[in-house]
């Protein structure tokens, strides 16, 4: 039997995703661990790879769609099975998982029931959102008998059946389609198809405006229900506003139509914009963060992965960064008390040591993580970094490879920049920043000024989880690791 | 038509019906010698003698309580309270006798009382008597609460309350005694239950009382100058509340706001916006709205307590985001 697909959770915080590519088309067979479809999600690009069996019959979202979490995205079941029921059933934003909620309970894991289902699929069917280019031969006579009730003597209860029939209506995206009661029933009376419309009420919710826009053709909209007659006569004022819905009819306009000779523009936040936006700003205001700087002799360090790259040949390359995730690891067992992160009424303390890498990609970062990064040899650390920065430049990450962190290190240097102080990125009890490795004279071991190099980093602590000693105690050990770096192959 | 003021308005109402009934009587603190308070009870000592405008002493609890029992013997009584902040120390009185006896004595007992005095913030007076109690009188079975607005309906509703069998909790604007409206003279009863439309408009409805009526109205005639027709829907009563009267303004118009200068939380605009989405939901384009009193105790200095009463900027802010204008 036929089943609606809704959008799985790809990924441990999403709201949302963009339905960035169908990888199957309709009519192919699928079956469970499939790949049918890549979605953007606030993480990364992720694959939807399907659970069932089946036939795919119809899709209910175009590529670029965004759609939410459970919102029907596709209908599975036998070859040649009639779907319009379902297509109707999605588009009433009735969640792919429980469908038919309220007379069913007897038999949950059952969809459908023949009896209830019979009448209910020829009624939405009618005004079904199937196939808009039918869509108005097909619905001409349920509207016109639902107008005559909508009109009938009683408004209360008319209107709501009325209206309760026109919702089912699907916005595109395959989402619950935002329209003001109003809307509705002024669609009906008007005709008016409301997924032809575009809302421009809080959340996208179509209001009376914006059907009166296309009512009038798409000239501005009018402000007032056309029933209304009411002349107020005593006040003077009213004479000079003789038409004054025009005058709202003119603010609407504005706020619609975004003018072309303004001093900015406003370009539509990404969902992984909106995510970091949403948990930096969270952090920064909630986690009492303190930062210790330091700076380090890089000499040795260099040095040292001179040699290793040396010995590495072409079988690839250390990079600086690679080291400091090492050292950072092995800070982190000397020092357990800073892999912790504050729990509300208790200080959890990782046994294991993950490490977040913040990756720069196009319109944002993200922070692919080295597991166990203290037992993984220098070598195995490189090469799992380049394959996870690769990949999350083409947001190709998976969801576990970009959560979990106990500790994150974010790196500058290779910008010039001298030193920096990162937000801490939630839960964890700490950050550290990495500058870039600086020629400057420093006094030698004799007291002399000899030619050095140096770089410094930055650790931001969440005091909550962190004191000050703890954290200098913390940056001592990884003082010792950078600057001995041998230390770091033991 | 003569123009007179909401306090003259009172006291016509008292004053005519005085002469009709001999039953009627009027008690309270400061009513007979002092002429009341806020001189609603002006020249009726004088008129009546003491025997029927009779000055208590500071006890609301005991003037209400007589008040109670001489209803049940057959008398009339108005009680007024110097303000319905001092209600408080009588509101057993009210609740548990006033508005309980009629059903508890299986329909032997009618109480024809008229609770009556002054109610909401005035200018600064502090919190305990910068309160606007409406939502505790008509959350009551058994009681009426009336609001009246204007001189016109203060004195119509007055005359009707002092005759209805039933207690009536009779609630005066404090800021209201010195408005003006045009009265009809001799008896022009308005019928407890009956909202009024005090300003005709198509593009929003605006439920309010009392005072914010004047608040609404002035509302009203800035937001006209932007093109936004208000119509104002004053329900006078409380309770019994005429529901109908709203729903059909607000049916036409498509959009509510709710305007009362008591406190939000389970503020009897509550009750109102519960009733309009109700009866009004196909017809609804936005979000019912509510202006309420910031949810404190009044604030003694001016400036704050301004500031936490609905004011003209709050209800225009209000019609503009249910217009989705902002």
């Amino acid at each position: 039997m036929a089943q609606i697909l809704g959008l799985p959770k790809l990924s441990p915080t999403m709201e949302e995703g963009v339905l960035v590519r169908w990888t199957k088309k309709e009519g192919d067979k699928v079956s469970p661990g499939d790949l049918i479809a890549e979605v953007e999600t606030d993480k990364a690009n992720m694959d939807f790879n399907i659970e069932d069996e089946g036939v795919l019959l119809k899709f209910l979202v175009k590529e670029g769609d965004t759609v939410k979490l459970g919102a029907p995205v596709a209908i599975i079941g036998k070859a040649g099975e009639d779907v319009s029921a379902l297509v109707a059933e999605a588009g009433k934003g009735g969640s792919a998982p429980a469908p038919e909620p309220k007379k069913e309970a007897k038999e949950p894991k059952e969809p459908k029931e023949p009896k209830e289902a019979a009448p209910k699929k020829a009624d939405p069917a009618t005004i079904g959102p199937e196939d808009s280019a039918n869509a108005p031969a097909a619905k001409k006579a349920p509207v016109q008998s639902e107008q005559r009730a909508a009109q009938g003597k009683s408004p209360a209860p008319a209107p709501a059946a009325a209206s309760a029939k026109s919702a089912p209506a699907p916005a595109p995206s395959g989402g619950k389609l935002l329209a003001s009661p109003l809307a509705k029933t002024l669609a009906i009376e008007l005709g008016i198809d409301l997924r032809t419309i575009t809302g421009s009420g809080p959340g996208g919710r179509i209001v009376e405006r914006d059907v009166r826009q296309v009512a009038d053709g798409g000239g501005a909209p009018s402000s007032s229900p056309s029933k209304a007659n009411g002349h107020a006569s005593e006040d003077t004022e009213e004479a000079q506003e003789a038409q004054p819905s025009k005058a709202l009819a003119v603010r609407h306009a504005r706020q619609m139509t975004p003018s072309s000779d303004e001093d900015y523009e406003d370009i539509p936040a990404s969902n992984m914009r909106k995510r970091i936006a949403g948990r930096l700003t969270e952090a920064k205001r909630d986690v009492p963060h303190f930062y210790l700087m330091r700076k380090l002799d890089a000499a040795p360090l260099l040095a040292f992965r001179g040699r290793l790259n040396e010995l590495l040949g072409d079988r690839g390359k250390v990079s600086v960064n690679d080291l400091v995730i090492k050292a950072v690891a092995l800070a982190l067992r000397r020092v357990p008390e800073c892999n912790a992160s504050w729990e509300g009424d208790a200080i959890r303390r990782y046994h294991r040591v993950h490490v977040g890498v913040a990756v720069a990609i196009e319109d944002g970062l993200v922070t692919p993580v080295v597991r166990d990064a203290d037992q993984k040899g220098i070598g195995a650390i490189a090469a799992e970094v380049k394959d996870l920065a690769d990949r999350a430049k083409k947001r190709g990450l998976k969801g576990h490879e970009i959560t979990g962190s106990t500790f994150t290190v974010s790196n500058l240097g290779m910008y010039g920049i001298e030193r920096f102080t990162a937000i801490i990125n939630p839960p964890e009890g700490a950050i550290l920043a990495i500058g870039a490795t600086v020629d400057e004279p420093v006094v030698g071991k004799d007291g002399q000024i000899v030619a050095g190099k140096r770089m410094t980093v930055t650790m931001s602590c969440d005091h909550r989880v962190i004191d000050g000693a703890l954290g200098a105690r913390w940056l001592a050990a990884f003082a010792e690791l950078f600057e001995k770096p041998e230390s770091l192959a033991l | 038509m003569p123009v007179i003021s909401y306090r003259e308005a009172l006291n016509q109402a008292m004053r005519e019906e005085m002469e009709r009934d001999a039953n009627v009587f009027i008690m309270g603190e400061e009513v007979g010698h002092y002429n009341g308070a806020y001189k609603v009870t002006q020249g009726l000592l004088q008129r009546f003698s003491e025997r029927r405008v009779v000055d208590a002493p500071i006890a609301e609890m005991g003037f209400a309580g007589i008040g109670v029992g001489a209803a049940m013997v057959g008398l009339r009584p108005i009680i007024e309270f110097m303000t319905f902040n001092f209600s408080l120390v009588a509101i057993d009185q009210i609740v548990n006798n006033a508005a309980k006896i009629f059903q508890m004595s299986g329909g032997q007992y009618n109480i024809p009382i008229v609770f009556r005095g002054p109610s909401g913030p005035a200018v600064q007076v502090g919190s305990q008597h910068s309160q606007s109690f409406e939502s505790y009188y008509a959350h009551v079975p058994g009681l009426k609460v009336v609001m009246p607005s204007t001189a016109k309906d203060a004195k119509g509703l007055l005359k009707t309350a002092i005759r209805d069998e039933n207690p009536v909790v009779f609630m005066e604007g404090e800021t209201l005694y010195n408005t003006t409206w045009d009265v009809p003279e001799g008896e022009e009863l308005i019928p407890i239950g009956v909202a009024d439309i005090k300003r005709e408009g198509k593009d929003i409805t605006l439920i309010a009382w009392s005072k914010m009526v004047w608040t609404c109205l002035d509302a009203a005639t800035a937001l006209a100058k932007e093109g936004i027709e208000c119509e104002i829907v004053d329900p006078r009563t409380l309770r019994p509340l005429d529901v109908e009267t709203l729903a059909t303004s607000v049916r036409k118009t498509g959009r509510c706001v709710i305007v009362e200068v008591g406190w939000p939380v389970a503020g009897f605009g509550a009750e109102v916006a519960y009733q309009m989405q109700k009866l009004c939901m196909d017809s609804l384009d936005a979000p019912i709205e509510r202006v309420c009193s910031d949810d404190v105790p009044m604030p003694y200095a001016k400036n704050l307590e301004d500031e936490v009463q609905p004011q003209v900027k709050d209800v225009v802010a209000a019609v503009k985001r249910a217009l989705y204008l902002e």
